[in-house]
């Protein structure tokens, strides 16, 4: 067989010209919000003019007094991330091991409610979760941790595709038939066989559900839970500045969280060969 | 089956960083595995922790959701709050909600399956897409709130573009008042959303695009028109529709930003759900909140059903 002919005009994409105009008329067009929210934070007041004083309140006076509340709001949305991703894990990790496992027949089933959430909105969820939180309230206490059930199930489309990518990448069943074979059990094969192969994975689908939890307002809006969203805008009211500040932050944050999930996802076959 | 499509490759929303080859993603064949009896029934007991929170935190509360929708005050059967859903003031909020979602959408798509287009040729791994994948999910996914902040400190009445062209240009934006706050001011900062969904989804499909046919065509003699016109549109139209309608499912149960950004007023459905909860009556009516959440069910379910016959078909062209 001869080489692939190299032929002129065959890829159908754009040229580099074309491509570079594009992507920088939108790209530019997008960076314009982001742009501003930045000038805004710079606005000296009314006279005009720019300087840093604001961030400078910020991170200089600490997060007391008028700020208080996006302390408490971040804090909170920490802790619901935290406990979201080990629910998460703990709920969801072991269900798709055994699925994939033990009842291949229920695959289907286990794909279609784990993305069921993208087809219930929200705000649709919210209505009939403020009679279970109700009760739920009076078994837990008010606590904000346990709306981190309710964000579990926002985060089971990501978090489910994040594992199902990297668990059908490795041969399950063979790896826990060899573990079997030598004696192992059920929680040794989850915790010392599967887990450390599907780990990227896992870190995946950790990530996003702490963006996507720190993004989260629908919900804890409505059952008058304070996160880092309500917090935001409950002091964009009195304050836009400092809410427009910690946006920014958090806008950065969780693109810095999607970046390290691309570079660290797009980085596997080498891994792979030396094996 | 529907919900196998949701799991096509177009369908991959933020994942796409996640790891895996797409082969991957497809079914191995069945392997045999022979086991007791006995082994597989003491294993289905380690699906009732999952069964038992999915019971608890999604199907109960779609379930009461729903059913609310069918109660009076008092817990009695009614289908007075299925009448409320044909009122005049909802029937307009419905209205808002879709032509606003169907706005955006097309426009998303459009934008966005042209930023893909400009994509094409890239290398995945490449310092651009990482940059294009990241951004377009924190602004597709993780926004809300935050999205609405940008856009009053951009085209709010002081924003920095309003003071610019107020300023600069003699041109006053709110010159027949401040539309920011009210329906129109959310074409905008949904756009701004729609376009990152549209970069995330669509641009699977448009990799799935076999290098062979672009050869095919080019050793026939056709010109990139032509392969444009008999191959990639043709092709990818149902991953393009597939696409649209889940930018439409994505603005119409969209809350977040509106809520931010319009502090009164229900122009859309997701805020008059919001006004039924927390006023307790709205048109005089309980449980309006249920019946209105049917309304949004209703919609969502017809169009992700679309969403995914379109994704199967487009699934066959990705083998």
């Amino acid at each position: 067989m001869s080489a692939p002919v190299r032929m002129r005009g065959v890829h159908p994409g754009p040229g580099p010209v074309a491509r570079w105009v594009i992507v920088g008329v939108i790209g530019l067009l997008f960076l314009v919000p982001i742009a501003a929210m930045v000038e805004f934070t710079l606005r000296r007041g009314l006279d005009g003019g720019y300087d840093l004083s604001r961030w400078a309140a910020v991170f200089g006076g600490g997060l007391t007094g008028d700020y208080k509340p996006i302390l408490t709001g971040l804090t909170n949305s920490l802790v619901l991330a935290v406990v979201t991703v080990i629910v998460m894990l703990v709920l969801l990790v072991p269900t798709m091991v055994l699925v994939r496992i033990r009842f291949p027949s229920l695959q289907r089933a286990l794909e279609f409610v784990c993305l069921l959430p993208i087809t219930i909105p929200a705000i649709v969820l919210v209505v009939g979760l403020a009679p279970v939180y109700s009760v739920v309230a009076r078994i837990f206490g008010s606590g904000v941790w346990p709306l981190a059930f309710a964000y579990g199930v926002i985060v089971l489309p990501y978090a489910y595709r994040a594992i199902q990518a990297n668990l059908q990448a490795v041969d399950v069943v063979t790896l826990s038939e060899a573990a079997r074979s030598l004696g192992a059990g059920w929680l040794t094969i989850l915790l010392r066989v599967v887990v450390p192969n599907i780990r990227r994975g896992l870190l995946a689908a950790a990530f996003i559900s702490v963006a996507v939890v720190l993004g989260e307002y629908t919900i804890a809006a409505l059952l008058n839970r304070v996160n880092l969203q309500t917090a935001l805008v409950v002091v964009s009211k009195a304050d836009p500045f400092v809410s427009i500040i910690f946006a920014l932050l958090a806008l950065a944050f969780a693109f810095v969280l999607l970046l390290v999930i691309g570079v660290v996802g797009g980085r596997r076959p080498a891994q792979k060969a030396s094996s | 089956m529907s919900d196998e499509a949701l799991l096509s490759p177009a369908a991959n929303t933020s994942l796409r960083g996640s790891g895996a080859p797409r082969a991957a993603d497809r079914p191995r064949s069945p392997r045999p595995v022979r086991r007791s009896r006995t082994l597989l029934s003491g294993s289905v007991l380690g699906l009732v922790p999952f069964t038992a929170y999915i019971i608890l935190f999604l199907a109960l509360p779609t379930v009461i959701a729903l059913v609310t929708g069918f109660l009076d005050g008092d817990g009695a059967f009614t289908l007075d709050n299925l009448v409320a859903l044909g009122d005049p003031v909802v029937l307009s909020t419905f209205g808002n909600s879709l032509w606003l979602s169907a706005l955006t959408a097309a426009v998303g798509a459009v934008v966005g399956a042209l930023f893909c287009y400009a994509l094409i040729g890239t290398k995945p791994t490449g310092v651009l897409r990482s940059v294009v994948d990241a951004a377009s999910g924190v602004l597709a996914q993780f926004g809300g709130v935050m999205l609405a902040f940008a856009f009053v400190a951009t085209i709010g009445i002081q924003g920095m573009v309003t003071v610019f062209l107020r300023d600069s240009l003699g041109y006053d934006i709110f010159a027949n008042g401040v539309w920011l706050y009210d329906t129109p001011g959310l074409i905008l900062p949904y756009i701004y959303f729609q376009v990152p969904l549209m970069i995330i989804t669509f641009l699977p499909a448009l990799e799935g695009l076999k290098p062979q046919w672009a050869e095919a065509n080019a050793m026939l003699g056709g010109s990139g028109l032509g392969y444009w016109r008999h191959v990639g549109v043709p092709v990818l139209l149902p991953s393009f529709v597939g696409c649209l309608l889940l930018l439409f499912a994505n603005a119409f149960s969209s809350f977040a930003t509106a809520a931010a950004l319009t502090s009164q007023g229900s122009q859309i459905v997701p805020l008059q759900i919001r006004g039924a909860l927390t006023s307790e009556t709205v048109l005089g009516r309980e449980n309006l909140a249920g019946s209105l959440a049917l309304g949004m069910i209703v919609v969502m379910v017809i169009v992700m059903a679309i969403y995914s016959v379109l994704m199967r078909r487009a699934a066959r062209w990705q083998r």
